[in-house]
């Protein structure tokens, strides 16, 4: 088994079993310096952006949301891990020559064509309803799919099964038309 | 910056380096695993779970960390997985993976990033619709598997490893 591709990428073996090292180290860091557990996550952080998006133009409103209050509008240690993944991402894909600018992904294009229009649309569209999804259960990918399966959580099981189940079966028909 | 905010800076930058290198920030391979065609995703998530699970479950054996299960609240988990799932084959990212895709350059996840803060602005606005329905209809609360059908962690974890060995032969065996 290859370990790292011919386009200078790794194995999905090995740059996850990194993740999963990374996660312990992040657990065990984050319990001696911060005095909490901290599991990887990412979708409360979209919460606390609309929530800082909001408070300039609405203050009052945000205050006396529950959702926001219950959540705590502030710039913590996940939002930061956040913005991590964009800049590590970006300074990966500059060294091994993979950074791509890229207009429209090309699976949506063979179904869609070209118009970017299009994918923003479905873009917004996706993107709002997965994340009222996320926020109901509590977690995404890596709350859920990655924390919460490496606690051995029941949620994460049923959340994660969910997930890809219905992922499948959408996605068959959006691109495929319902096709196999 | 305090402690945390560093903290979380330097974990998610690595966090960023690995998605990025296991090549699973691109739309292609996450709609790729939805359509059963490609497995990258599903490779890559299978191995962070069971070589984190092992150090997760030793460390919170020994005290040095603890546990913090999600709640296992039935019609919140259900109905909240199922609409991510619809979600996420629309939009093809992930919440942590669409700022990993800016992060190489296909700008247009930008557009999921919008819908996802726009999705959260309304999720707070439902929260006391959904909170007097599908969250109040049955919380078994913050339980784990072992616990959950009365069998030890490390037995499992040895199930878990097999199974998902398995799963990994099956896609090598299938080229997919």
């Amino acid at each position: 088994m290859k370990l790292i591709m011919d386009d200078g990428g790794w194995s999905p073996y090995l740059a996850g079993a990194l993740v999963g090292v990374l996660a312990i180290v992040s657990a065990w860091a984050t319990t001696q310096w911060l005095g909490k557990t901290h599991y990887l996550g990412a979708s409360t952080t979209f919460v606390r952006a609309a929530g800082l998006l909001e408070q300039p133009i609405a203050a009052d409103h945000v205050a006396a949301n529950d959702y926001f209050t219950e959540t705590k509008i502030k710039i913590d240690w996940q939002f930061m891990l956040v913005l991590g993944i964009l800049l590590g991402a970006l300074i990966s894909s500059k060294m091994d020559g993979s950074f791509r600018i890229e207009h429209v992904p090309p699976t949506w294009e063979k179904r869609f064509g070209p118009s970017v229009g299009k994918r923003a649309a479905g873009a917004l569209f996706g993107g709002a309803v997965a994340m009222i999804g996320a926020r109901l259960a509590d977690g995404c990918p890596s709350g859920h799919g990655l924390s919460g399966m490496m606690q051995l959580s029941i949620s994460a099981f049923v959340a994660l099964g969910l997930f890809f189940g219905v992922g499948v079966v959408v996605a068959h028909f959006v691109y495929r038309g319902g096709q196999s | 910056m305090t402690t945390a905010h560093w903290l979380g800076l330097i974990t998610g930058v690595l966090f960023g380096v690995l998605l990025q290198k296991g090549r699973v920030l691109r739309f292609d391979k996450q709609v790729g695993a939805m359509l059963l065609t490609d497995m990258t995703i599903l490779k890559f998530m299978m191995s962070a779970i069971l070589v984190g699970m092992i150090g997760i479950q030793l460390l919170a054996h020994f005290g040095l960390i603890a546990l913090s299960h999600k709640p296992m609240n039935v019609g919140a988990v259900v109905i909240g997985g199922a609409l991510f799932g619809a979600g996420w084959a629309i939009m093809g990212y992930c919440p942590g993976t669409s700022l990993g895709a800016v992060g190489e350059g296909r700008w247009h996840a930008v557009f999921a990033i919008i819908g996802m803060i726009l999705g959260a602005a309304i999720y707070a606005e439902l929260f006391p619709l959904f909170k007097s329905t599908v969250i109040a209809w049955k919380d078994f609360g913050k339980i784990g598997l072992p616990d959950g059908i009365g069998v030890p962690t490390w037995i499992v974890v040895i199930l878990f490893w097999a199974g998902a060995l398995g799963l990994f032969a099956f896609f090598e065996k299938k080229k997919i």
